[in-house]
């Protein structure tokens, strides 16, 4: 396998894009960029002038392709690191950056579908990487994203979803919203579960490649539904995180 | 000179003793769940643990057997490559000593293996003198399954996934075998105070 130093590197943020009332995206300018895999993270590093410092991972949203390295990152209220990162950057700021890290939750064009996605709320983000590979290398693999979000107002890369989904090239995204509908909604209306799963997915015959990402106790509940309804378990890729402070 | 992130000040916790926070990591009180798939879940009627690999006699246990071997109670930080640290916890499980014990190997390491297809590698004197154990309770309570229950190894001083989830067995080694995420670009030790996150730190 390649194996490419894990450096600190200078990103410069060129863009702010506000994605939901509690999610944004920095578009980054990286110093040397070594390139990454789609669903891979980077750790961010943050120095105050008295030379303390913080660290955190997000992961990447954008396609490899992309020569711009974008973070969509989730404000957690009482967290030290993402109100900085999603409140108080400008265009121009800086901050170092490392990676790519993982190796384990990544797509590749060239492995092919059938694929199951399934995000909840900014557990999205590799997954949109992915995504985005999938539209920048011309790929037709069947690909079926499930998206689980708490209001129409948090979901993430809507506009961007909708047009890739109406490509007809192969991909389908359902989505669903777990603490009420607006009206005329044409999604579902609760928790992933089995039926969902059922209704949406590739069948358990075709042996998706399965990637699960969001919140632990999300992941957990896919994770298991996907296993009981007979899908391999090594077909299946997660990635959990917590509300941890971040 | 150091890099200075503009208008940040960070939010040090002030009831935390810094220096029991190695470099990059911050400290939580809840518990983080990191996996790579589907949590497996194995009985512990159908559990065993095998020591094997450079050993005249492999060794293995069902769980009572281990329930039934000398049982430590310990008080460790845990500190998880994805920067969260998680100080004062407590455990209860086996000395890998005890495991160990009498045991003639001419192995350097070991190779945790698990429920799942998991592995790590750690050097063989990483996890004897007191300092790995196989641990069932966390708190007081069975570990739970998405903690690494029934058991799970416990390698506190270093990064918490050489701390194997649903561990099954090691298997001693002459050579040093790196395991799912050291292949994966991490670091092959991981010493959290030496922030040996990634293969090149």
């Amino acid at each position: 396998m390649e194996r490419l130093r894990v450096d600190w590197r200078v990103a410069t943020v060129s863009g702010v894009v506000d994605e939901t009332p509690s999610a944004r995206t920095l578009v980054l300018d990286v110093d040397g960029w070594p390139g990454h895999r789609a669903g891979q993270h980077a750790d961010v590093r943050l120095t105050a002038e008295d030379g303390y410092q913080a660290e955190r991972s997000y992961s990447i949203a954008s396609a490899p392709e992309d020569p711009q390295v974008s973070l969509t990152i989730e404000r957690i209220d009482d967290g030290e690191v993402s109100p900085y990162l999603a409140g108080e950057l400008r265009d121009g700021d800086q901050f170092e950056l490392r990676g790519p890290i993982g190796g384990h939750f990544t797509w590749r064009a060239q492995e092919g579908g059938p694929l199951l996605l399934v995000g909840g709320g900014s557990g999205l983000v590799p997954l949109m990487a992915m995504l985005r590979h999938r539209a920048a290398a011309g790929s037709d693999a069947r690909t079926v994203l499930l998206v689980s979000s708490r209001t129409e107002e948090d979901i993430l890369y809507r506009a961007e979803l909708d047009r890739l989904a109406s490509e007809g090239d192969g991909l389908a995204v359902h989505h669903t919203l777990t603490r009420g509908t607006p009206e005329g909604w044409q999604g579902s209306d609760r928790r992933v579960d089995a039926e969902m799963l059922t209704e949406v997915g590739p069948p358990v015959a075709d042996a998706p490649r399965i990637f699960v990402c969001g919140p632990t106790p999300f992941v957990e509940a896919v994770a298991d539904l996907l296993v009981g309804m007979g899908h391999a378990p090594a077909s299946i890729h997660a990635e959990r995180f917590g509300p941890t402070g971040g | 000179m150091a890099f200075v992130s503009r208008g940040f000040r960070g939010r040090q916790r002030r009831d935390v003793d810094a220096t029991r926070v190695p470099p990059g990591q911050y400290v939580v009180n809840d518990f983080p769940v990191l996996s790579a798939g589907p949590t497996p879940r194995t009985d512990t009627a159908d559990w065993s643990f095998r020591i094997d690999g450079e050993i005249d006699e492999p060794l293995s246990w069902t769980w009572d057997e281990l329930m039934a071997l000398p049982q430590e109670t310990f008080t460790v930080d845990i500190h998880c490559v994805t920067k969260w640290s998680k100080l004062d916890t407590t455990w209860t499980g086996v000395s890998i000593d005890t495991l160990l014990d009498g045991v003639d190997t001419e192995a350097e390491h070991i190779v945790a293996w698990c429920d799942g297809d998991y592995t790590t590698n750690v050097p063989l004197e990483d996890v004897t003198g007191g300092r790995a154990w196989l641990a069932h309770t966390f708190a007081g309570e069975p570990l739970a399954a998405e903690h690494g229950g029934p058991a799970r190894l416990l390698v506190p001083h270093l990064y918490f996934w050489k701390s194997a989830k649903w561990v099954r067995g090691l298997t001693l080694t002459i050579e040093d075998q790196p395991g799912f995420w050291e292949l994966a670009g991490y670091h092959n030790y991981g010493d959290p105070w030496r922030e040996q996150r990634y293969w090149s730190d």
